[in-house]
């Protein structure tokens, strides 16, 4: 209305005009606006970094996560609830007959069995054929394992045959060995031919194949293989019980990305009577593998990120403090030749965003500067999310916002008198 | 509006809140035409500054009507005093305040930012405004490499640049060495002759000599003394 009565035009103050009197009142103090921006700087700097890295360390996680780990699940026997066994012996073991079939009709298992680790006596050992009379030196371990485990375990042959259905059915004693314990018991693989035996605790077995590398459960032992029911016929059944070391398991190949559906179904395919008498252990969710990682080291990283902020805040609110003060004078000459207090918070509060936006950008920067650096020094692929990573110049705005605040305002409230009685 | 009194005081007074209230400025009267040439003179203390600051809109007084064009700015709100700070006086200062981080152009365009002047008319009246202080050739010079007349003259290019009705300068050259300080009063005469309405506040005697009508105030009682300049 009074505006109408005088006809006066309103003093006004455009955004362009606001940004660039801002960013002139950094430029002519570039030193003072850098150490400004400091805390700023290293506060974003450090929240893109910490989340750039542990996004490219997990990255890098779920890279190694080999396709083998990938695509094995392993089931254990735990034991009936109740067992019946008479004392002294175990229960039967918790994997039925043809557990290896029904396994392996389930979508997405490459091959299955079941096997475990065979208990001896103390003092038991492995002897070559009693002419050579050579007894292993090291640890062997006996496994019992059906044909489907073997073929699950993704033996490399170098010799001979591996343990058939037939053997199975029909409790033969026969084996397979790996190089190390054939080399140790004089089993050279050229004499397979001529059945060269292994004697445990003086039961012999005659020796089928030979292996030399496996992919799953006896990747890094010497062990001798004989079928599950000769096992069964010559040492009873195995103790039941996850912790025992000797419980019945079942190893499952599965195809890539197959393995979270295959653990899901196997317990109640078994054993539907009772499925919880088998715990299932699949590989673990590469996701869950990485909120892990997040979860830890990263939330210290981005406490320490948050109180970087917190100091960067402090930091320009003070520097806008001190500037506002010294410049009384500059606040008094805008108020004569125009300016309204809002226009001068404006200004204020235009050079702590512009300053804190400068310190967010170069904070970035930095942030993914080290993720690059980092990730390329351990020949990683550096990953950083834009979600996070484009947005992040803006936490400096709003640091430069919320610390200006009241420096402008002290600034808006400079009586343009005090500002200019300076002589 | 042109033709009228620049500044008309009726019974302007400014009284600062005690306790005591101090009467700074008692009930005065002035009129100041346009084209006029006016001297307030008198020593500290005597309410020049107070004068100045009503004058100048920085201050509110605290009785009486002041009509600057013909507007009763007592009526007025921030808004409006504000623009019309801008946009009518032009301000000189005894201490220049000019910001020393930023060329004589700059400073000069500073006085344009508020006023909606358009963006592309501000180099060039800002330009124009220096050259008519004699400073066309010191456009880029940052004040700290200016002498202290060529402070006062940017300082009064910056007055100028947004032609106001009324150049209101407090002791001008009271910052300045005599050749500087006679250098500036030349110019403040010629920018009368060419038409400016000019209030000159000062306690020199030399300084108020230049002015055609000369006020003088003292324990806050204006009195007008006339012909007390020279002609």
């Amino acid at each position: 209305m009074r505006r109408a009565r005088t006809g006066l035009p309103s003093p006004r103050l455009s955004a362009r005009d606001t940004a660039s009197e801002a960013l002139a009142g950094i430029v002519q103090r570039p030193g003072r606006a850098l150490l400004t921006m400091l805390g700023t700087v290293l506060g974003v700097g450090a929240f893109v970094a910490v989340l750039g890295l542990t996004a490219t360390g997990a990255g890098q996680i779920s890279h190694q996560f080999t396709i083998l780990e990938d695509t094995t699940v392993n089931v254990q026997d735990n034991g009936p609830v109740n067992n019946v066994a008479p004392p002294g012996t175990n229960p039967a073991i918790g994997f039925p007959a043809d557990a290896d079939a029904i396994a392996e009709r389930i979508n997405g298992v490459v091959a299955a069995g079941v096997w475990w680790p065979v208990s001896l006596p103390d003092g038991a050992n492995f002897t070559g054929s009693l002419a050579l009379s050579a007894t292993a030196s090291q640890t062997v371990s006996l496994l019992a394992a059906s044909p489907g485990a073997v073929r699950a375990m993704g033996v490399t042959m170098v010799a001979g045959s591996r343990l058939s259905s037939y053997e199975n059915d029909t409790a033969q004693h026969v084996a397979m060995i790996d190089t190390t314990t054939a080399a140790e018991l004089g089993v050279a693989p050229a004499r397979l031919a001529s059945h060269p035996a292994v004697f445990v605790n003086g039961i012999a077995y005659t020796v089928v194949g030979i292996y030399s590398s496996a992919q799953r459960v006896v990747t890094d032992e010497s062990a001798m293989l004989i079928p599950e029911n000769t096992a069964l016929a010559d040492f009873g059944n195995p103790e039941p019980g996850i912790g025992n070391q000797d419980e019945a398991q079942m190893v499952i190949a599965t195809k890539i990305g197959a393995a979270q559906a295959v653990a899901r179904q196997i317990a109640a395919a078994e054993l539907p009577t009772d499925p919880s008498r088998l715990v299932v252990a699949s590989p673990p969710n590469p996701q869950n593998l990485q909120s892990e990682v997040t979860g830890d080291l990263a939330s210290l990283f981005l406490v320490l990120a948050l109180i970087s902020l917190l100091i960067g805040a402090v930091g320009i609110a003070n520097t806008t403090l001190v500037a506002v003060l010294e410049r009384t004078e500059e606040i008094g000459l805008r108020r004569a030749v125009g300016a309204r207090p809002r226009h001068i918070a404006a200004q204020f509060l235009a050079e702590a965003a512009v300053t804190g936006t400068l310190g967010g950008l170069i904070g970035t920067c930095i942030g993914a500067g080290v993720v690059v650096i980092s990730a390329a020094a351990k020949d990683w692929t550096a990953v950083l999310n834009p979600a996070y990573t484009l947005p992040a110049p803006l936490i400096g705005t709003v640091v430069g916002v919320l610390a200006g605040a009241y420096p402008a305002l002290r600034a808006a409230r400079t009586s343009p008198l005090a500002a200019l009685r300076t002589a | 509006m042109m033709g009228g009194p620049v500044i008309e005081l009726r019974g302007v007074a400014r009284t600062y809140p005690g306790p005591p209230p101090v009467p700074a400025l008692r009930p005065a009267d002035l009129v100041i035409d346009a084209g006029d040439y006016v001297a307030v003179t008198g020593p500290s203390g005597s309410g020049k500054s107070t004068l100045l600051h009503v004058l100048g809109l920085l201050d509110t007084p605290t009785a009486g009507t002041y009509l600057l064009d013909g507007l009763d700015t007592s009526a007025l709100g921030d808004r409006d005093r504000s623009a019309l700070r801008g946009g009518r006086i032009g301000f000189v200062f005894q201490a220049f305040h000019l910001l020393p981080y930023r060329t004589a152009l700059e400073n000069v365009q500073l006085a344009e930012l508020y006023n909606q002047t358009p963006r592309g008319q501000r180099l060039d009246r800002a330009v124009e405004a220096l050259r008519g202080v004699g400073l066309g050739h010191r456009l880029d010079a940052l004040p700290t490499t200016l002498s202290g007349g060529e402070c006062q003259r940017v300082a009064i290019a910056r007055a100028l640049v947004n032609r106001p009705s009324l150049l209101l300068c407090d002791e001008p050259t009271g910052n300045l060495d005599s050749a500087n300080a006679a250098t500036v009063m030349e110019l403040l005469d010629e920018l009368n002759a060419a038409g400016f309405t000019i209030a000159v506040i000062t306690h020199d005697a030399s300084v108020a000599s230049h002015a055609r009508r000369a006020v003088a105030i003292s324990d806050g009682v204006l009195s007008e003394r006339i012909g007390a300049g020279h002609a």
